[in-house]
């Protein structure tokens, strides 16, 4: 009888997820469930905290009022999507706190194309475009996922990458259509630097990702990473190529057998180093957020002494 | 009044907005926590918008160009307040400066719905609420800020005898105020100042800090900057000169 229940409470869980239930805060859940979950929402949410880093770098230089109004408000969503992340993640009993530790520790990851550097304007229209689409395709099948708070999250996320994404690709289009040579010259070079980058984004080949057949099994994921990365270069590709860009893949070709682009191999072993932390920007951005965090202590540490004080005023006086 | 005495008045009030707007957003990514890249993203875009109306205003004086005149004028030719381009400093010195600035904004907001040049009037009343929002920010945090920690007290507290003559050049009068004051499209800059000193002298006094002796502003126009201005403004304009005359 003992021995039973949890495999009993394990049916039932599944057989949940198989009628397409979400699973809510207070509901049994297998531990690795839960230890999936808390990795991939933390990791998700330092992504977005993270990923203010290289686009926040060009708000002091957008190049006009525009821009600069746009930039300010994507980056801002970048802090809001963050917080709800953290927020989900809090509901499966880590506490911000904990994570962020895990962060500056090393022992949390968050998302490698951050570890890539932004060095011109154009790299913040490429981010928009392509990071944060293929972000979005990721997130619309998160949006589906068994967990209720982060599938909810995921909803609200989408809606405004997809903001995002318009206001990168219109800037790309606009240079590529009327802009002048600098400018037409300024996308081309960040799309060669971040053409390979993106792609890895997706993650490694199905068969190489060591986390997949659990978290297709509870219905965290839905579709495969291979899966996700052929949908977005089919889509993706044409319109890139239709603005007279150049992709920087000599293998690339348009199967007519399949109707779908053929990409070359990626470099797999480049991914693995960045995700292990000899990227060209992981000490910068760690460093970056150590040092917000070390130069707001005394900041939080004030906030939390004037909240002692007024509690024990309160209850010094009877109120 | 020929109202082209406005001019001057514009375009200080755009660029003080402008300046700051530029300043805070520099904290976004980099907050003490996530609620403030939030909050601080939020003033900067408030204030963007606030200078963009106010280069509006300007420009439908002078038939010059906002995007223009912000990304391609020479650092002599910039009217805002030293207070506004001074680094960000630490948090106490951001929070100080905004707040100051905020409870300066909201009292001469007040003033400007009631201008005589209706489409200033109609200005103020548009960003008057989103003032009043950063002011309750502000204070919030001026009052944990002087009351919380040794720490916080102190870094305020020096913060506030940097800033305090800083920001009295808010209210050195420009050139034709007199003609304007007497028309009713402004108030006088002493009336405003005293509107301000009635807010913010006591709130500073119940955050626990001193208001410092010296109020003697850095400068007696708008013309002259600090040395903070030529880096500011290499940040600020280094795309756009890229390439002057292309659209971004």
């Amino acid at each position: 009888m003992i021995d039973s229940a949890p495999e009993k409470k394990l049916q039932e869980f599944e057989e949940r997820i198989a009628r397409g239930e979400k699973i809510e805060p207070g509901d049994w859940m297998p531990d690795e469930y839960r230890r999936q979950l808390i990795r991939m929402i933390s990791q998700h949410a330092h992504s977005e905290v993270v990923g203010m880093l290289p686009e926040g770098a060009w708000i002091p230089h957008a190049p006009n009022l525009r821009r600069k109004m746009v930039l300010m408000a994507k980056v801002q969503d970048e802090a809001g999507h963050g917080q709800y992340l953290y927020h989900a993640a809090e509901t499966l009993g880590i506490s911000r706190e904990e994570m962020l530790d895990a962060l500056l520790a090393g022992r949390a990851k968050y998302s490698s194309i951050f570890n890539y550097p932004t060095l011109a304007w154009a790299d913040v229209a490429w981010i928009g475009w392509l990071v944060d689409g293929a972000a979005i395709k990721n997130q619309t099948m998160l949006a589906q996922c068994s967990y209720g708070p982060y599938s909810r999250a995921m909803v609200r996320i989408c809606a405004e990458e997809t903001f995002h994404y318009k206001q990168g690709k219109e800037m790309i289009v606009k240079y590529m259509t009327t802009g002048s040579d600098a400018q037409k010259a300024m996308v081309q070079d960040g799309l060669n630097r971040w053409w390979w980058p993106m792609l890895m984004m997706f993650g490694p080949h199905d068969s190489d990702s060591p986390n997949s057949p659990v978290l297709m099994r509870w219905g965290i994921k839905t579709r495969s990473n291979d899966d996700l990365r052929q949908e977005f270069i089919n889509e993706e590709i044409p319109e890139v190529l239709a603005l007279g860009l150049t992709i920087p893949d000599p293998d690339l070709l348009f199967d007519e057998t399949s109707k779908t682009w053929q990409i070359g191999p990626i470099n797999w072993d480049e991914f693995w180093q960045v995700v292990r932390g000899n990227g060209p920007m992981n000490a910068e951005r760690l460093a970056a957020r150590q040092k917000a965090h070390d130069d707001g202590r005394w900041v939080r540490e004030a906030v939390a002494a004037y909240a002692e004080k007024v509690a024990s005023s309160k209850y010094a006086s009877g109120k | 009044m020929n109202i082209l005495t406005l001019q001057p008045y514009l375009l200080a009030l755009a660029d003080d907005q402008m300046i700051l707007s530029h300043r805070n957003s520099e904290w976004i990514g980099h907050a003490p926590i996530l609620e403030e890249d939030i909050a601080l993203a939020n003033m900067a875009q408030d204030e963007l918008g606030h200078a963009t109306l106010f280069y509006n205003l300007y420009c439908a004086l002078t038939g010059d160009d906002p995007d223009a005149l912000v990304f391609l004028r020479e650092a002599d030719a910039f009217r805002h307040v030293q207070m506004v381009e001074y680094p960000c400093g630490d948090w106490a010195f951001t929070m100080l400066r905004q707040y100051l600035f905020d409870a300066a904004e909201m009292t001469l907001l007040a003033r400007l719905t009631e201008s005589a040049y209706t489409p200033l009037a109609e200005t103020a009343v548009k960003m008057r609420n989103e003032e009043l929002y950063h002011y309750r920010h502000t204070s919030a945090w001026l009052k944990r800020l002087g009351l919380g920690t040794e720490e916080s007290h102190r870094r305020t507290q020096t913060a506030l005898d940097t800033l305090w003559p800083l920001a009295q050049q808010l209210f050195v009068p420009l050139p034709g105020e007199e003609e304007l004051v007497q028309a009713g499209v402004i108030p006088s800059s002493a009336q405003w100042k005293a509107a301000w000193l009635d807010v913010v002298r006591p709130f500073l006094t119940t955050c626990s800090l001193t208001i410092p002796a010296d109020d003697t502003p850095p400068a007696t126009n708008r013309a002259a900057h600090s040395e903070h201005l030529a880096p500011l403004l290499a940040d600020l304009q280094k795309v756009a000169r890229l390439e002057p005359n292309a659209e971004w």
